[in-house]
């Protein structure tokens, strides 16, 4: 504790996992209710080859995952417009592709940044930049969430009634995507694309076990999130091992504990998140 | 305040994403008051015609006039059951659509909400789980939303599917209530014989078969043009019985 509370280097890596847990665990209820965590996993993986590019050629990662997202969400709709292949197996595809195309990029020997530290993320190295980045997005994370949140409940609830209650479920549906697009670009530098999928599912989906009401759900994910950050920042410095690894376990732990004290079936407990993980509405 | 409700349909046609039309042809005329039943096999155009009717489909030809606040009452299986919401809750969807986003629910439409949720019976009920209460349940606090929307014009979708006799009974006294204020009820329904008790039916299949008092509506001419093959009638005196397997896609 005592390396924590001295370090200026852990200080500000706490600080950045606790905003970003917070941030990425309310997000993420929304995803599990419209059932989109896939979706949330591959634009977090997605977006590596413009990682690797942006570090190949000398420009900000920050840019380079940004454009790898929307690169990636323009050939997912492409992709999507043959009905012969579901849109679940076009951004299988499409995924697939750019990961591997960002693996063989980022093996060649003129990236300045290791494969590894793209992959999972350099939370030690979160400097005011991140910080900056990590507040921004919780702020707008938590206005567009209070801002949106009936329309949210009506396209999770009723789409099939939700024009005549005066909301556009697709758009609603677009619009939270977009969100969780920003969100995987400011938490990508410091969780890398494996592990911030961990921060915007595992705190969620143990919230959803526990809360009983949405509202009570979203401050419970955000809270867990914070508290993941925190256990796991302070379990890697105290065991001295990889930061972002150990927050992702940590976030997986309070979904395990959630899961124990509220099994599914049990009375007040949501739909399993591993159900949600599966079904496309 | 709905004693104006009406609706007000002349040669529809209604296809989605510009294919071959899902229903056309369909003419009539509901006036404030009435009860109209929509009869017609699965993918006959029921749900086509109200999708159509709340402006929903981007290819439709024909003039639809409505008027009064036009609601839409899905089947209770539709919604999503585990989504943490009140019947309160659901009711009070019923004032989004004037509602600002930055703006609290008004005093006033929260108890629009719990008056609307006592007139269907289900007043104490009001912080009960939606996806914990009886389909007859769930489907009155459905109505109580509409009720909220301040509709004129109702557009209820199978609401006696998934439905016990007594909560069968309560709801058919709610729709006669309804009715009896000047309020326009559309019935999408499967039963001929439910269909009978309303004031009209409007028998589609593809194209509108029928529309008119059920005395005249409901002969075995007209239920074998609307349900084809998938009809067996049992002659019992002056009653037809439509004997249909029910199935719907999710």
């Amino acid at each position: 504790m005592t390396e924590i509370l001295h370090s200026g280097l852990l200080q500000r890596a706490l600080v950045e996992i606790v905003v970003l847990g917070a941030a990425c665990g309310a997000l993420g209820v929304w995803l599990l209710h419209l059932r989109q965590a896939y979706a949330a996993e591959s634009l977090a993986h997605a977006m590596l080859p413009g990682l690797v590019l942006a570090s190949l050629i000398g420009v900000p990662l920050l840019l380079g995952a940004g454009a790898g997202v929307l690169v990636t969400a323009a050939l997912i709709a492409l992709a999507s417009r043959d009905t012969r292949v579901g849109s679940e197996v076009a951004i299988g595809v499409t995924v697939t592709t750019a990961f591997g195309l960002g693996a063989v990029l980022a093996l060649s020997p003129d990236v300045p940044v290791g494969l590894d530290k793209l992959l999972f993320g350099d939370l030690l190295g979160a400097g005011t930049t991140d910080l900056l980045v990590a507040g921004a997005l919780a702020a707008l994370v938590g206005l567009a969430l209070a801002a949106g949140h009936r329309q949210l409940a009506v396209a999770v609830f009723d789409p099939v009634s939700a024009p005549s209650l005066g909301v556009r479920p697709g758009r609603v549906e677009l619009a939270l995507l977009a969100l969780l697009a920003v969100a995987v670009v400011a938490a990508v530098l410091s969780l890398g694309n494996l592990l911030v999928f961990a921060l915007l599912v595992a705190p969620a989906a143990a919230a959803m076990r526990l809360g009983r009401s949405v509202r009570a759900q979203l401050w419970l994910a955000a809270g867990l999130g914070f508290t993941a950050g925190a256990l796991g920042l302070v379990a890697s410095a105290e065991l001295d091992v990889a930061a972002g690894g150990s927050v992702a376990l940590a976030a997986v732990a309070l979904y395990a504990i959630a899961a124990l004290a509220r099994p599914a079936g049990s009375r007040g407990a949501a739909r399993s998140p591993i159900e949600a993980l599966g079904t496309s509405p | 305040m709905s004693s104006t409700a009406r609706v007000e349909v002349a040669g529809l046609a209604a296809s989605y994403n510009g294919g071959p039309p899902a229903l056309r042809d369909v003419t009539f005329t509901a006036q404030a008051g009435q009860a109209v039943a929509i009869l017609g096999p699965n993918g006959g155009g029921k749900t086509t015609l109200f999708r159509a009717l709340l402006g929903e489909l981007a290819s439709v030809t024909g003039t639809v006039k409505l008027a009064g606040a036009t609601a839409y009452v899905p089947q209770t299986e539709r919604s999503r059951l585990d989504f943490p919401v009140s019947a309160l809750d659901v009711a009070l969807m019923g004032a989004y659509a004037r509602t600002s986003w930055y703006r609290r629910i008004p005093a006033a439409d929260r108890a629009k909400a719990r008056a609307a949720l006592e007139r269907v019976g289900l007043g104490e009920h009001a912080r009960q789980p939606f996806g914990a209460m009886s389909g007859g349940q769930r489907q009155r606090v459905l109505i109580a939303r509409a009720l909220v929307q301040d509709a004129g014009v109702l557009l209820l979708d199978e609401p006696f599917a998934g439905v016990d006799q007594t909560s069968e009974e309560s709801i058919m006294g709610i729709l006669d209530d309804l009715r009896a204020e000047g309020r326009v009820l559309l019935i999408a329904t499967h039963d001929v014989e439910q269909a009978r008790r309303w004031d009209r039916v409007l028998c589609v299949r593809g194209a509108q078969i029928a529309y008119g008092p059920p005395a005249d509506t409901l002969t075995n001419a007209v239920l074998e043009a609307t349900y084809g093959a998938e009809i067996v009638l049992l002659d019992c005196g002056h009653r037809a019985v439509a004997v249909q397997h029910h199935d719907h896609a999710h």
